[in-house]
């Protein structure tokens, strides 16, 4: 008689299993960086103290400040630091060109570039900034509530496409994008989206998460390569011959995207998988707090 | 055998499988090596890129000359190439000589010296030339005759070597007959530079040009074997350091069903580069006795052989003589002379007739005996009928009994006067007798009679047809002195006089032992030059060949004069082997000294072949193993070729390979080490007390603690510093690391085993000291009633406890740190008993003291209950009350004190009753 809701629990847990797995690991990543509190280093709604300025005409009464005014001649406004919240959302390329990790030592590029996105949430909401996920019907949140949201949806996302391209239906303004993927598919999505976005001035960063094998091609001899999905195959005789060709067609791919960013006012980083991740992060932090 | 110098092949047709190969480099150039699968998510960026080269899909060149490689080396490594890099029989004009050594030591390389013989022979038939052979060793003296090469290719198999050395002079005498034109010498060598090599190589010379061929073929030869010390040793000679693996002496003779086996082998090893080495063979003397020769095996040629002979036997004699009921001088004892004269070289028997039958003597020797027992006479008759010398002296028994009086008896050689003859005595007129001169068909021929023996009374033989026949000496004025017929297989021998001085000096003299040894009752082991072997004619029995091969001598071979035997060299005239001579036995052996191995160093103008051919080496293995190589290489090729190894990986396998080499090498090295016995390192790093175990688990906890606290206390008021103490159980642990065992005494302890007695005594013996307590004070006053003492006199029943008193009040155990008169534990009980002091210790000073295992009483009694009293918990809690209040206080601290004297004498020993020593050396040095 109890074994419906024992039933249902046990799949919970199992789903919930290795949530907790990258939520903690995202924290732990996060934890690398200190950072106070999010300011936007310009006068505005918000708690703290930004700076006295000489009482203006047309200035409220009640902004006055009245001990500061005491000690000199004039009037003094105290004004606050505006701390308005932004909202960030974040997509991480579920498609099948991501599982791939060329060695067991290194992990998959979609789990890394999950442990990016979550752990940038995690920074950001810190911060007191709303986050979400690229395409989520939720709004933007600024609890925890949201995070753990954000976890189990990106745990439990993936596509059957080869390779992934960000959609997005709505776009608020005062937002910001952040678009994580191996970019290595049509850039032709990509590019609409980007135009959209910078249509309606909204700034991000992109971070194209590479494996070490896909940067040195260190294939011989006769080889077939095959998508991951396995929907492509590629056959040649001699591999080695293709390198210099093949470093040259990611250079261009490389130079296509900073181009882009470049075009809408993004930033753009290439994220290889067997280095550290919170370089990454640094990286991908710093160009948020810019952007905004 | 095809032949395609200087690699032969077993199995030639098989090369045929070499026309393969242009097949294969098609095959494997046709085919390109498979895909590799590897899914790559950036393959999108690779679509639509083009190979700008197709030679890829080939077989790479190296990897095909790889390939081709591994199986021509197949191919040709089971067509059977062997390496044997014989030089082709050089072509010369004119006469062919081909001069053979032959001697013993060209047979160890004989097989190959006949097929270069072969060679040779043949290659002067093609080129049409005359040969002839001349073998310096055969007995000929004529000078030989050239003959066609086909002539001699047919005698090639009766061309053998001989067991003998060459003989220079008459092989001068023969090259100075031979006539040949523009003669070509081909000198078949045996490598070594016996004398008057030199001598013939220069009248070689002056025939014409001299070429040598030797086989190089290393000789082990046996030298002479000796008997030393009951033992047979044997020099054993190299001519070239070579190893003597598998190289051993065979000792073979006859078993017991007379069978000829091997009856002993042992190895020959040589030390590093010497020469020579000894080999000992300790043998029974009953298989001594049988050994009919000794040899290398392995070696094929007669200076491996050694053929035994009279020298290294030793007779075994039976001796009796008529019991003397009363005792006298040894010189007067009829045997005593006999004895001197054959215990150096024979095994003398002593015992009852029967019973020494039954071990089968050589020899039976009566003195002055005259009746036997029926049965013994039987079985004497019997054992001479088989093949037994009986040699009986006469005496005065023999004289006044009626032996052989009026009939002949089986075991005497003549019939006997009655009554004897006494000569030159003091009363009778005459002179004593001297020896006749010994008769030609005597067997002591030869022997010289030395003019002070004289005969002073003999018995005497009845004349008789058959006498003269049977006479070996007689006296000047003809009586018999040795008589001697034969019975069955055997000989009966009568001398005349007495084994002892008594009627004559003849056992006094040399004559006496050169008898017994031409009697062949003895053999001295002399060297054959000394032994007395003139007038002998010796009959070859068996002979050598040069193949150290035992056969039957030739018919033309006659006997050989003794001296002759003795002196010359040997030589087809004295060929090696076994020669007979009435009962006697002398072997003449090729018994190579250092100096007959040295090597022949030809002078440079000499071409010398052969010297340095090994043995053929067959290629088919390392062709195999390099065609198992290659293609290990070519799989490795292979997976790099197709991407599926990296080269990093390559290059792992390769030093994981090396590494586990030498890692299992290691490894077995590591496990040859013996486990460490955790105890004992813990017990022989610092000083530890030990207790034993009772099994009663609160006796133990007490034990321990009780060691324990006295550590405590030794820790802070001594220099000795003891480790925490150790639980040993009797049966497994070694005792001998422990100074001091406390034993409490519980009636439920097992009795140790036997072993553990043993080590327990072995323990007290060596200086240990086991404290015994049966912890039973309170309850008794006078010992031996409780049950804890009964069950220390069972305990102890089968230790080796000395004799025991109560500890006197001058026993260094009460003084060895503290000054005690009383040793209390827990409880106050009347007496401790320790080893008593020696009866007779002096007790100098009032100190008695044994000095035996350093003055330490092996063992303490007492019933204390000592442990109690010093029991600490961990934290130095006392865990026992003793008697009242600050008496009962005053009570643990003299068991403490107790404990310290104990250990303290334990440790040091008798040095603190040396200290009774102090007064006399301080006033000794004038303080």
């Amino acid at each position: 008689m109890s074994s419906e809701p024992l039933r249902f629990r046990q799949r919970a847990e199992e789903l919930a299993a290795p949530l907790p797995g990258l939520l903690a690991e995202a924290e732990h990543l996060a934890a690398t960086i200190q950072m106070g509190e999010h300011g936007r280093r310009r006068s505005g709604a918000g708690d703290e103290f930004w700076q006295y300025r000489p009482a203006m005409p047309g200035d409220p009464v009640r902004l006055i400040d009245w001990r500061r005014s005491a000690r000199s001649d004039i009037h003094f406004v105290r004004q606050r630091e505006w701390q308005a919240m932004q909202s960030v959302r974040f997509w991480a390329d579920p498609s099948q060109s991501m599982n791939f990790a060329s060695s067991k030592d290194l992990t998959t590029k979609a789990r890394r570039a999950r442990l990016l996105v979550m752990a940038t949430a995690i920074l950001l909401q810190r911060g007191g900034e709303r986050v979400g996920l690229l395409g989520d019907a939720n709004p933007p949140s600024a609890n925890k509530a949201a995070l753990l949201r954000m976890a189990e949806t990106l745990f439990v996302m993936g596509s059957e496409a080869e390779y992934g391209a960000p959609d997005a239906p709505e776009l608020q303004s005062n937002s910001q994008l952040v678009l994580v993927s191996d970019f290595l598919g049509d850039l032709a999505s990509l590019e609409l989206v980007i135009e959209r976005a910078m249509a309606r001035g909204l700034r991000g960063a992109m971070v194209q998460v590479l494996d070490p094998m896909e940067v040195e091609f260190p294939f011989e001899g006769r080889t077939v390569f095959q998508s991951i999905g396995g929907s492509i195959r590629f056959e040649t005789q001699k591999a080695n011959a293709l390198k210099s060709q093949y470093y040259d067609r990611l250079k261009e791919r490389q130079f296509e995207l900073k181009d882009l960013a470049k075009r809408a006012g993004w930033l753009f980083e290439t994220h290889h998988t067997d280095t550290s991740a919170a370089s990454a992060l640094m990286w991908l932090y710093q160009a948020l707090e810019r952007g905004s | 055998m095809a032949s395609l110098l200087p690699i032969s092949f077993a199995y030639p047709w098989l090369l045929l499988g070499l026309l393969a190969l242009p097949l294969l480099i098609w095959l494997l150039r046709a085919v390109p090596p498979a895909p590799v699968l590897q899914r790559f998510p950036a393959v999108g960026l690779l679509l639509g890129l083009k190979d700008d080269e197709a030679q890829s899909d080939r077989t790479p060149w190296w990897l095909l000359a790889l390939r081709i490689f591994a199986l021509a080396a197949v191919i040709v490594g089971f067509a059977g190439p062997v390496l044997d890099p014989k030089t082709p029989p050089a072509e010369g004009r004119g006469d062919l000589l081909v001069v053979m050594d032959s001697t013993w030591a060209s047979a160890a390389g004989w097989s190959r010296t006949r097929t270069t013989l072969e060679a040779e022979l043949e290659a002067a038939s093609r080129a049409g030339r005359r040969v002839a052979v001349l073998q310096l060793t055969d007995g000929t003296t004529e000078a030989p005759q050239f003959n066609t090469a086909e002539h001699w290719l047919a005698a090639v198999p009766s061309l053998v070597p001989h067991p003998y050395e060459v003989g220079v002079d008459r092989v001068l005498e023969r090259i100075e007959g031979i006539e040949g034109n523009e003669l070509d010498v081909f000198w078949m060598s045996d490598g070594r530079n016996w004398q008057g090599r030199e001598d013939v190589l220069a009248a070689l010379e002056e025939l014409g040009p001299v070429r040598v061929y030797e086989t190089g073929a290393p000789i082990f030869a046996l030298a002479a074997a000796e008997f030393q010390d009951r033992a047979i040793t044997v020099p054993v000679l190299r001519d070239v350091t070579v190893s003597a693996e598998g190289l051993s002496v065979a000792v073979i003779g006859p078993d017991p069903s007379g069978v000829e086996r091997v009856l002993l082998q042992t190895p020959v090893e040589f030390d590093g580069g010497s020469m020579e080495t000894e080999v000992v063979l300790e043998l029974p003397p009953e298989i001594r006795n049988r050994i009919t020769r000794l040899t290398l095996t392995g070696q094929n040629h007669a200076g491996a052989v050694w053929l035994s002979d009279d020298a290294l036997k030793r007779r075994e004699v039976a001796l009796f003589s008529a019991q003397s009921e009363q005792e006298a001088l040894a010189v007067l004892d009829p045997l005593h002379y006999l004895r001197q004269a054959l215990v150096p070289s024979t095994d003398l028997i002593d015992g009852a007739v029967a019973e020494t039958l039954l071990a089968n003597p050589d020899v039976v020797i009566f003195a002055d005996i005259a009746r036997l027992a029926d049965e013994d006479n039987a079985a004497l008759i019997e054992w001479v009928e088989k093949g037994g010398l009986l040699v009986r002296f006469a005496g005065p028994r023999l004289a006044a009994s009626d032996l052989s009086r009026a009939e002949e008896d089986p075991l005497m050689p003549v019939r006997l006067r009655a009554g004897g003859r006494t000569v030159g005595g003091a009363m009778s007129w005459g002179q004593p007798r001297e020896l006749a001169p010994f008769a030609a068909e005597s067997p002591f021929f030869g022997l010289e009679v030395p003019d002070d023996v004289a005969i002073t009374a003999q018995v005497i033989a009845e004349p008789d047809p058959t006498l003269s026949a049977r006479v070996l000496a007689s006296l000047k004025d003809g009586t018999p002195l040795v008589t001697r017929k034969e019975l069955g297989n055997g000989h009966v021998v009568l001398f005349h006089v007495t084994a002892s001085a008594r009627w004559s000096t003849l056992p006094l003299s040399g004559l006496f032992v050169q008898m017994m040894e031409r009697l062949a009752i003895s053999s001295q082991g002399m060297p054959l030059e000394e032994q007395k072997l003139e007038g002998t004619v010796w009959t070859p029995k068996q002979v050598l060949d040069g193949f150290g091969q035992i056969g039957l001598p030739s018919a033309e071979l006659a006997g050989v004069k003794g001296e002759q035997l003795a002196e010359a060299p040997l030589s087809a005239e004295v060929p090696p082997g076994v020669y007979t001579s009435e009962d006697r036995q002398i072997a003449r052996n090729v018994g190579v000294d250092a100096e007959q191995l040295l090597p022949m160093d030809w002078p440079t103008r000499i071409p010398v072949d052969g010297v340095v051919v090994e043995r053929p080496q067959p290629l088919k293995g390392i062709l195999l193993a390099a065609a198992l190589v290659a293609l290990l290489a070519d799989a490795l090729a292979a997976l790099m070729l197709s991407g599926k190894l990296r080269r990093e990986v390559v290059h792992g396998a390769f030093a994981a390979a090396a590494v586990m080499l030498f890692a299992a090498e290691d490894a077995r090295a590591q496990e040859e080490l013996p486990p460490l016995d955790p105890k004992a390192y813990a017990a022989t790093r610092e000083v530890v007390m030990a207790y034993v175990e009772t099994g009663d688990t609160a006796v133990d906890e007490v034990s321990y603690a009780g060691l324990y606290g006295l550590g405590l206390v030794l820790n802070l008021r001594t220099s000795i510093e003891p480790a925490e103490p150790i639980a040993i159980d009797l049966e497994e642990d070694e005792l001998a690391f422990y100074p001091m065992i406390y034993w409490p005494i519980t009636p439920e302890q097992p009795l140790p085993t036997p072993a553990a007695y043993a080590k327990l005594n072995r323990y007290m013996q060596k200086g240990g000291l086991i404290l015994f307590d049966t912890r039973d004070a309170d309850r008794v006053s006078y010992r031996g009633t409780s049950e804890n003492a009964r069950k220390l006199q069972q305990l102890a029943r089968q230790l080796d406890i000395p004799p025991l008193e109560p500890v006197p009040d001058d026993h260094v155990l009460r003084r060895t740190f503290y000054l005690l008169s009383d040793l209390p534990g827990r409880y106050y009980g009347p007496d401790v008993w320790v080893e008593a002091a020696p009866a007779d210790a002096e007790r100098a000073e009032g100190m008695p003291f044994r000095n035996l295992n350093d003055g330490v009483t092996p063992v303490v009694i007492g019933g204390n209950d000592w442990a109690a009293a010093w029991a600490m918990t961990e934290n130095g809690n006392r865990m026992f009350t003793v008697g009242r209040g600050r008496g009962g206080e005053r009570q643990r601290e003299l068991a403490f004190r107790f404990g310290v004297n104990l250990m303290m004498h334990v440790l040091t020993g008798n040095y603190k009753s040396d200290q009774v020593h102090v007064p006399d050396l301080l006033e000794r040095l004038g303080q």
